[in-house]
């Protein structure tokens, strides 16, 4: 006290502004050396930088350093969003798979052309069997796909998140899914063939939805024998028009064109300056017809006898004109161009592209068409403005359907040696294209020249790197990487084969998702994360930015259809609860809610006609409760708000409980009814 | 014979002379505009919420929530029925419905007799306050008295009727019922609704101020005229 009594009020001044100066300039290095300071994070690129406990793990793990940079890159905590999602095809599955990225967390399997339990999809709800008699196959039920390609729909070249749409290669079905509640609206079967490959891929607004098939056979579905090859087998591409407003194909406003009988590969659409256009590949234009049996060269050998196929190129505009001006015949009920008439109408030209080509893909700007030459190292570049001109100054040759061929010379831009077994290609945003190298088991990535040349510093039209994937890659998808403005970021590698890389679960082994990180330039582009694929061959993905999808989180309003889009006349509200007899027919009128269906009782006759309809009356978020009746083959998901019908004749009497098949509360086991099926005579 | 103006003078208390007025408008002011303003503010407080009760529980990461206005109930109310089906509460829609459809006109009445307070010059202006004044307090005691008899009135028969005894929910402040943390918040409309309480309380002191002076007079005057019939 006597201290500071001495101290005159000027220095306790002093002392006093000089504190509150240091304490200014202590916090202002704080903070910005929070924000500036990299080694300032817990976690830094190093195991020698990491933190006591970490580092500890990681040297217990075997971990190396880049082992930590690459879970750095993907690790996601509980509770954090993914920054994409990938719609991949499920293969011979026939689902649709959505992962989230970079976390590569399987979120949910879309039950497309198969039945799935789950979500009660083609297990006894009328809405869901509704949408597989679409898929019907010469008027059979056919429960199984092979989805290969999804589409997502695009507005002006861009992902949109509202639709998107998968095919079934083994019966040639094209299937429409809602990003509003993730399920399948429709199947629609293509009425002139029996395989597709070239699908599904959407014109820059998805006014159209390309199906492109893959084995000719005669279009109109009749037999006639392998001799008369080259006369009467057909390809043909498909033209769906897509009605978003309505989220369904028109099939009344769909057609087709004939095509040789080459066996067309994939599809793509132009974009931006090559808009109005689409191209697909093709192979086995030798018109190889197999036979080993009978000592001829079997379809492997045979196809891939000629060192150039045909890129297929397609004017959208014309191919309309001709439908508009009546110049399709009518094949099994539905309009087709004949060949001659894509021929002479400047719907279809051919450009050689080499050799037995997998990939045909657009540049995100349209002016380039990378084509994959799979038996040829290269990826061949053409140029759109080059096709243009040679169209327009008319092809000299023609094949021998006669259609026009361009000369190869007239419209290449560049041939890229990218090595063995190219496949496919996506882009990013830096000016580079990657390829997938099947045989190389490596993803390359390599320059783009022309307006793309600037956006990095490599030499264009040359290859940069690869970097080796597990194994046996198939296709690769890129963040946004076939839209007008991909995101670069991340590329997945849809591997075939996973061999080492899982634990061994009998000879039927997983497929290898692979997430590379290609944010870098140069030779940097790391694999960093292996996802095992154990729901059959998936082959191509979209990945969107998760904010463009806005799904609902319950059905909007109780008593909702999720097919029809609006209240279902059989929705039922708290207290409309009953039973109604209608001749033999038995319509119940039923509610589910936490934790219990009204009615519990159900009481009906041996012979009836059953006609249950359920409201699940909640709104909360994940209120989902199931249904499933017992010897019926009943498996039904109502989500909060949704009306579901099923429908089965009842043959034998007896006491069949039913229960919720969701874990919905804790009295779950208590939601329970008893179905109770009198005999006929009593 | 008293005229009508007498008798209305003796209701309503003293009109105020135009002189008087003018030599300090401010004094005659400034309790009808304490008054009004409250009477305004009670119109504003209908269309927020008086209450509005969050409960978190750990499958609820959104919370759910209530809010109460003096006419409705919003909010996550068909969840929270669900939720309470199980402890045997009654749906939370049976609560109060009498108040509520009547909630609208009641304000009206109490406006109604603010108004009236405004030209009543005597204490019974203080009568016609009491209500707005007490508007607050007879909603959070009603909201009491729901409180009250929904948790001590549970159906014995629900499936959860072992696991919770009855209770009464706090209407402020932190509550625990089975997993559900609650907290009770006296929101915006009631807040509102007690400064207009309290802007009637200075009105009225005003108002006193203002009148008493004027009522003291007319009744020295009235004493005076009374006496000499008194000694006639």
């Amino acid at each position: 006290m006597v201290a500071i009594a001495t101290l005159n009020r000027r220095k306790i001044w002093a002392i006093a502004l000089t504190m509150a100066l240091v304490a200014v300039f202590a916090a202002v290095a704080c903070s910005s050396g929070d924000e500036d300071d990299p080694t300032a994070a817990p976690a830094a690129s190093a195991q020698g930088q990491l933190g006591g406990d970490a580092k500890s793990i990681a040297e217990r793990r075997g971990l190396s350093d880049a082992d930590i940079e690459a879970a750095l890159k993907t690790f996601t905590p509980t509770g954090v969003m993914d920054e994409y999602l990938m719609f991949s095809s499920g293969g011979h599955s026939g689902q649709l798979h959505v992962i989230g990225m970079p976390s590569m967390r399987l979120l949910k399997t879309i039950a497309v052309f198969t039945p799935e339990s789950w979500q009660g999809y083609g297990i006894g709800s009328n809405e869901s069997e509704e949408v597989l008699e679409g898929g019907r196959v010469n008027g059979d039920e056919v429960l199984w796909g092979d989805t290969h390609h999804p589409a997502l729909t695009e507005t002006a070249g861009e992902y949109d998140g509202e639709f998107v749409f998968t095919n079934d290669k083994a019966n040639a079905r094209v299937a429409v899914i809602s990003l509003k509640d993730f399920e399948t609206k429709q199947i629609v079967k293509n009425p002139i063939t029996l395989s597709d490959h070239g699908a599904t891929m959407v014109t820059p607004n998805s006014e159209w939805v390309i199906e492109g098939g893959q084995y000719a056979m005669p279009l109109s579905g009749d037999y006639a024998p392998i001799s008369d090859y080259q006369e009467k087998y057909r390809g043909m591409v498909t033209m769906w028009k897509f009605d978003r407003a309505a989220g369904r194909i028109d099939t009344t406003q769909s057609f087709a064109i004939e095509l040789p009988p080459y066996w067309q590969d994939l599809c793509d659409a132009g974009k931006l300056v090559s808009e109005g256009w689409f191209v697909c590949g093709s192979f086995n234009t030798e018109m190889a017809t197999g036979g080993n049996q009978d000592g001829n060269p079997p379809f492997e050998a045979g196809a891939s006898q000629a060192d150039m196929d045909y890129l297929h190129v397609f004017n959208i505009e014309k191919a309309i004109a001709a439908r508009d001006a009546g110049k399709t015949v009518q094949i099994q009920g539905f309009p087709v161009i004949p060949l001659e008439v894509a021929a002479s109408d400047g719907i279809l030209h051919l450009v050689p592209e080499p050799k037995s080509p997998h990939g045909a893909d657009v540049t995100p700007g349209g002016e380039y068409i990378v084509v994959s030459g799979k038996l040829d190292p290269h990826v061949t570049i053409y140029s759109f403005d080059k096709i243009i001109a040679a169209i327009a100054a008319g092809p000299a040759e023609t094949d021998s359907f006669g259609v026009p061929v361009l000369a190869f010379d007239d419209v290449v831009e560049a041939q890229v040696e990218v090595g063995l077994g190219p496949l496919h290609t996506q882009f990013d945003n830096k000016g580079y294209a990657y390829t997938s190298l099947f045989l190389d088991s490596a993803v390359a990535r390599w320059t783009l020249g022309g307006p793309y040349a600037s956006l990095n510093p490599d030499p264009e039209w040359s290859l940069i790197t690869k970097t080796q994937v597990h194994y046996n890659v198939g296709h690769i998808a890129a963040a946004e990487g076939d839209t007008v403005s991909p995101d670069g970021k991340y590329l997945v590698s849809l591997n075939k084969w996973s061999l080492d890389r899982f634990n061994l679960v009998g000879p039927l082994l997983p497929q290898n998702f692979q997430l590379l990180d290609i944010e870098g330039t140069g030779e940097e582009m790391p694999v960093i994360y292996d996802m095992p694929v154990g729901f059959g061959e998936p082959h191509y993905a979209q990945i969107i930015k998760a904010d463009k999808i806005h799904a609902w989180e319950v059905y909007p309003e109780i008593g909702f259809n999720p097919l029809t889009g609006e209240i279902d006349p059989s929705a039922t509200l708290a207290g409309e609860e009953r039973v109604e007899r209608d001749g033999n027919t038995v319509h119940v009128y039923m509610t589910a809610v936490r934790s219990h269906f009204t009615p519990e009782h159900v009481t009906v006759k041996e012979g009836d006609h059953v006609a249950w309809h359920i409201t699940n009356i909640e709104r909360g978020l994940d209120a989902t409760h199931g249904f499933a009746m017992p010897g019926k083959n009943v498996s039904l998901s109502i989500e909060p708000g949704e009306t579901i019908t099923t429908e089965f004749d009842v043959t034998d009497d007896g006491v069949f409980p039913f229960y919720c098949t969701e874990f919905c509360s804790a009295l779950h086991l208590e939601m329970a009814g008893y179905f109770l099926v009198e005999p006929s005579g009593s | 014979m008293t005229s009508l103006a007498e008798i209305k003078e003796r209701a309503f208390g003293p009109r105020v002379p135009r002189e008087e007025i003018f030599r300090d408008p401010l004094r005659f002011l400034l309790p009808t505009i304490f008054i009004g303003v409250a009477g305004i503010l009670l119109i504003i407080s209908t269309f927020f919420p008086y209450w509005t009760l969050e409960m978190q529980a750990p499958q609820f990461p959104k919370g759910l929530e209530i809010q109460v206005y003096v006419d409705e109930m919003v909010g996550d109310v068909h969840e929270i029925d669900g939720l309470n089906h199980y402890i045997g509460m009654r749906p939370l829609s049976e609560a109060g419905q009498l108040e509520r459809s009547l909630s609208i006109i009641m304000v009206g009445v109490v406006i109604g007799l603010l108004v009236g307070a405004v030209y009543v010059h005597n204490p019974c202006a203080l009568i016609l306050t009491w209500p707005a004044v007490l508007w607050p307090a007879i909603f959070l005691g009603d909201l009491f008295f729901w409180m009250w008899n929904f948790g001590t009135h549970l159906d014995e028969g629900a499936a959860f009727s072992n696991i919770i005894d009855p209770f009464t929910p706090p209407i402020i402040g932190q509550g625990t019922v089975a997993q559900f943390h609650t907290n009770a918040v006296w929101d915006t409309g009631l807040l509102i609704a007690f400064g207009a309480s309290g802007l009637v309380i200075v009105g009225l002191i005003l108002h006193r101020r203002a009148y008493k002076p004027l009522l003291d007079r007319v009744k020295a005057e009235r004493a005076a005229e009374a006496i000499p019939v008194a000694e006639a």
